[in-house]
């Protein structure tokens, strides 16, 4: 077996800033780690979880991933924690040998952190110590073998990193079936035994859900004076409202949600795996396919990254560049997601034809500039693929000035003092200040929640620090604001691209050579961007090799499904699909 | 069918045959029958991944699926005709849609949209990827591309209609003895299980086992 080289720096020599308060009140318990941020002891783990949250202020937990090296023989755990007033973040970690993997869960701390657990756990076998409900979360149960462990291979696994060698062997082409000892893209462990096939995966989640919906008795909302019998009813994954593959597996108590539990994965395309084989700029286009309705902003966001650690600026022309698309894509994905929120009230496809026909303008000008509709695959690291004419331009000027703020109104005229919209939303899927904080949603959840957190503001990333621009943020969260800040987004991405497209310079769109196969330096990075769902992203640990050792996406749809349970709570049926519809999701980044 | 069939050999009277249209019977109830639904083909409405949202597209009023008939997308896979598998098959998912198969009514057809439901396209290599969606369920058409446009999607829609046109109503399966057979629904086990490959999977689980009995290197 080849294992990838690990080149590891030394740990950093001094602690500066909170670091040192938390090295000050821990001891020994708090070492230095490398490149960024400390490792903390497992047993105080949770302990100093609390005193960074309550004492130091990081009350918003960001990410949650693991590390395998290999080499070393350890996983490591790296959160990142930020304050809500801005500003970079604390980033910690946790260490645990291999042949343990056990750290402790800080769900107790962060409940945010229960989804991102569970997928540390499915993926990389690590188990949290006192998580609620350690289940695999992406696969189904009963997989076998945790994918992202450097030692675990797919069925079609080649070689460890692209290119590969093997691609043309003889001139001509292999299928990977052809290849391979099963001939297909499977693979089954020697102690297996095929005559007990048996798929026993929601046997289990059901037997969960029984037991829970008895534990909970005590806390149902409505009174009751008929008596009623609990009911599991599933939703997905094929359902016409959840958004793509999704499931949802509710208790009901008559037609009263006493629990929802999302079930995921239908569409876990192993991005990260695929990530890790693959070159950095390989990476871009599959970036695409993330959020795929907004693939500009999440080419920005893993360009951020990676420039993060080669330590390189794009040029003015191609940042204004980004500004523009990435705001461009802001309004495509709100009007699709008002569309489709509306739809899901029962108003079938009349508002997201309206919708549509607005995007479709939008792609038509991401069409001209990169050559594809929806997979854009436009930004590269240190620069835009393809300049603008000054047309394009006056086009996009075209719509900003008089086409889309015609198009907003009319949504909003229609739509906002809508009785029966009203009737729907208002105090539906209410989702406290507090309670948007601790379970780690982003984006137009966390704001119509009241809690004015853009990335944008908080830590600016490219030059969004030169536009005039506000923060929407709107206080009931329930499905109405969250309804209503995206209303309000696309106003502010209207004047945020009103006066890039006034100001924008002429020049290079590309820093140095484009290259196909850069070198990283060696080092971790986390770049996130304020993307239309909520704050994506990249988390990426280099080991001076053409690939990235690690390649983790912190996507906001998934994050913020984490809260889903708390927000559908109590109510009926119908309103799961509305709430839902007002987190917008999109699966392909739900499941990666 | 006995009846038609000997319509079909009787000639053509002489003091008619400028007034009638000389054609076997079949081919005529074919033709009546294909031109009848060709253009009403209702397709599920059933999204996997990205190819949807062009799906979605296609049926929006730019590209308006509707001048083919096709506009109607039905919810319940027991209303629909067409299945547009538009997107990543994945290991997890594949059990559903084999499901949903089964329960569309015949005449039923399968369009593979996009690089991924045809062959696995760009997430060909992962490990929760189904190699296309023609390894469970038959296919009619594929349409190429990572997302196909639109266009291309309603290019598949015509290109099923000539599939339909050329239909005999004598030779179609669905019109025959006895009830179609429905597709093994995949199993998830330690992997994705292909209950017809059962036997398949039990011998080379042997040969593997065999050759770790021979040496100590271990392989999966
Ligand atoms: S073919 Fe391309 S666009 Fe379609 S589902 Fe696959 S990755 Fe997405």
């Amino acid at each position: 077996m080849t294992t990838p080289t690990k080149t590891k720096a030394a740990p950093l020599a001094e602690l500066k800033g909170d670091l040192a308060v938390l090295k000050e009140k821990f001891g020994d318990a708090v070492q230095p780690a490398e490149y960024e941020g400390v490792v903390i002891a497992n047993d105080v783990l949770v302990e100093a979880a609390r005193f960074i949250r309550d004492e130091l202020g990081y009350r918003y937990l960001s990410s949650v991933t693991a590390v395998d090296y290999i080499q070393e023989g350890y996983f490591e755990v790296v959160y990142h924690a930020y304050r809500l007033e801005g500003g970079g973040p604390l980033v910690f970690k946790a260490r645990t040998p291999r042949d343990v993997a056990t750290v402790p869960s800080l769900v107790s701390v962060w409940p945010g952190a229960d989804f991102q657990e569970r997928e540390a756990w499915d993926l990389m076998g690590i188990r949290f110590a006192g998580h609620p409900n350690l289940k695999r979360i992406l696969l189904w149960e009963g997989f076998h073998g945790h994918p992202l462990r450097k030692d675990w291979k797919e069925p079609y696994y080649e070689e460890e990193h692209k290119p590969f060698s093997s691609r043309w062997p003889s001139g001509h082409h292999v299928r990977a079936e052809d290849r391979v000892f099963w001939h297909d893209n499977v693979q089954y462990p020697l102690d297996w035994d095929p005559d007990q096939v048996e798929d026993t995966s929601d046997e289990l989640l059901y037997i969960g859900m029984g037991q829970f919906a008895r534990a909970e008795t005590g806390e149902l909302v409505e009174p009751k004076s008929l008596r009623t019998e609990r009911l599991v009813v599933n939703m997905g994954p094929q359902h016409p409202s959840t958004h793509g593959v999704f499931r949802m597996v509710v208790t009901l108590d008559g037609e009263t949600i006493v629990r929802l539990e999302p079930v995921m994965g239908y569409l876990h395309r192993n991005h990260e795996k695929i990530g890790e084989r693959n070159m950095y700029l390989q990476n871009m286009p599959y970036t695409d396919r993330l959020d795929y309705i907004c693939s500009m902003s999440n080419n920005l966001g893993y360009a951020i990254a990676v420039e993060k650690l080669l330590g390189i600026k794009p040029p003015e022309r191609a940042e204004y560049l980004r500004v523009i698309m990435a705001e461009f894509t802001r309004i495509v994905n709100h009007l699709w997601a008002i569309g489709f929120l509306l739809n899901d009230l029962g108003a079938f496809f009349t508002p997201a034809l309206y919708a549509i026909e607005e995007r479709e303008l939008i792609l038509d000008l991401f069409e001209e500039a990169s050559g594809s509709r929806m997979m854009c695959n436009y930004m590269r690291f240190g620069g835009v693929a393809h300049d603008v004419s000054d047309d394009w331009i006056a086009r996009a000027k075209e719509l900003v000035y008089n086409r889309l703020p015609r198009a907003i109104e009319e949504l909003d005229r229609y739509l906002t003092h809508n009785e029966l919209i009203k009737a729907r939303c208002q105090g539906v899927g209410v989702l406290p200040p507090d309670l948007a904080v601790a379970y780690s949603t982003a984006g137009p959840v966390l704001r119509a929640s009241g809690v004015p957190y853009d990335v944008r503001r908080a830590e600016p990333y490219s030059i969004y620090d030169r536009f005039d621009f506000d923060v929407a943020v709107r206080y009931n969260g329930d499905v109405y604001d969250r309804y209503l800040i995206r209303i309000d987004e696309m106003w502010q991405s209207l004047r945020i691209l009103r006066q890039a497209l006034d100001q924008i310079p002429k020049g290079e769109i590309q820093a140095g050579k484009k290259q196909y196969m850069i070198r990283v330096p060696a080092g971790q990075a986390y770049g996130r961007v304020e993307n239309p769902k909520g704050e994506l992203g990249f988390y990426i640990v280099s080991d001076g090799s053409p690939n990235p050792y690690r390649y983790h996406i912190r996507a906001p749809s998934f994050i913020n499904l984490t809260a889903l349970n708390e927000m559908c709570k109590g109510h009926k049926v119908a309103d799961v699909v509305v709430i839902l519809g007002s987190i917008d999701i999109v699966l392909g980044e739900v499941d990666r | 069918m006995d009846e038609l069939r000997d319509l079909n050999t009787m000639p053509v009277p002489s003091e008619l045959s400028n007034n009638v249209f000389v054609t076997t019977i079949d081919r005529f109830v074919s033709y009546i029958y294909n031109w009848g639904r060709k253009r009403s083909v209702w397709p599920m409405m059933f999204g996997l991944a990205c190819c949807a949202i062009e799906m979605i597209c296609a049926a929006a009023s730019r590209f308006d699926i509707a001048r083919f008939g096709s506009e109607l997308m039905r919810p319940s896979p027991r209303q629909a005709d067409l299945m547009i598998v538009s997107g990543t098959v994945t290991k997890k998912m594949v059990p559903q849609i084999v499901r949903l198969y089964n329960q569309m009514p015949e005449p039923k057809y399968v369009i593979s949209m996009g690089a991924c439901a045809t062959g696995g396209g760009p997430f060909k290599e992962g490990y929760n990827v189904v190699s296309g969606i023609d390894k469970f369920i038959p296919v009619d058409v594929y349409v190429p591309g990572c997302p196909p446009r639109p266009e291309a999607l309603l290019q598949g829609l015509l290109k099923l209609y000539e599939k339909i046109e050329r239909q005999s109503v004598r030779a179609v399966p669905w019109y025959q003895r006895g009830e179609s057979e429905a597709i093994p629904v995949p199993i998830l086990g330690p992997d994705l299980i292909d209950p017809r490959r059962l036997p398949e999977i039990r011998a080379r689980l042997a040969e593997l086992r065999a050759r770790q009995g021979a040496s100590t290197e271990t392989s999966s």
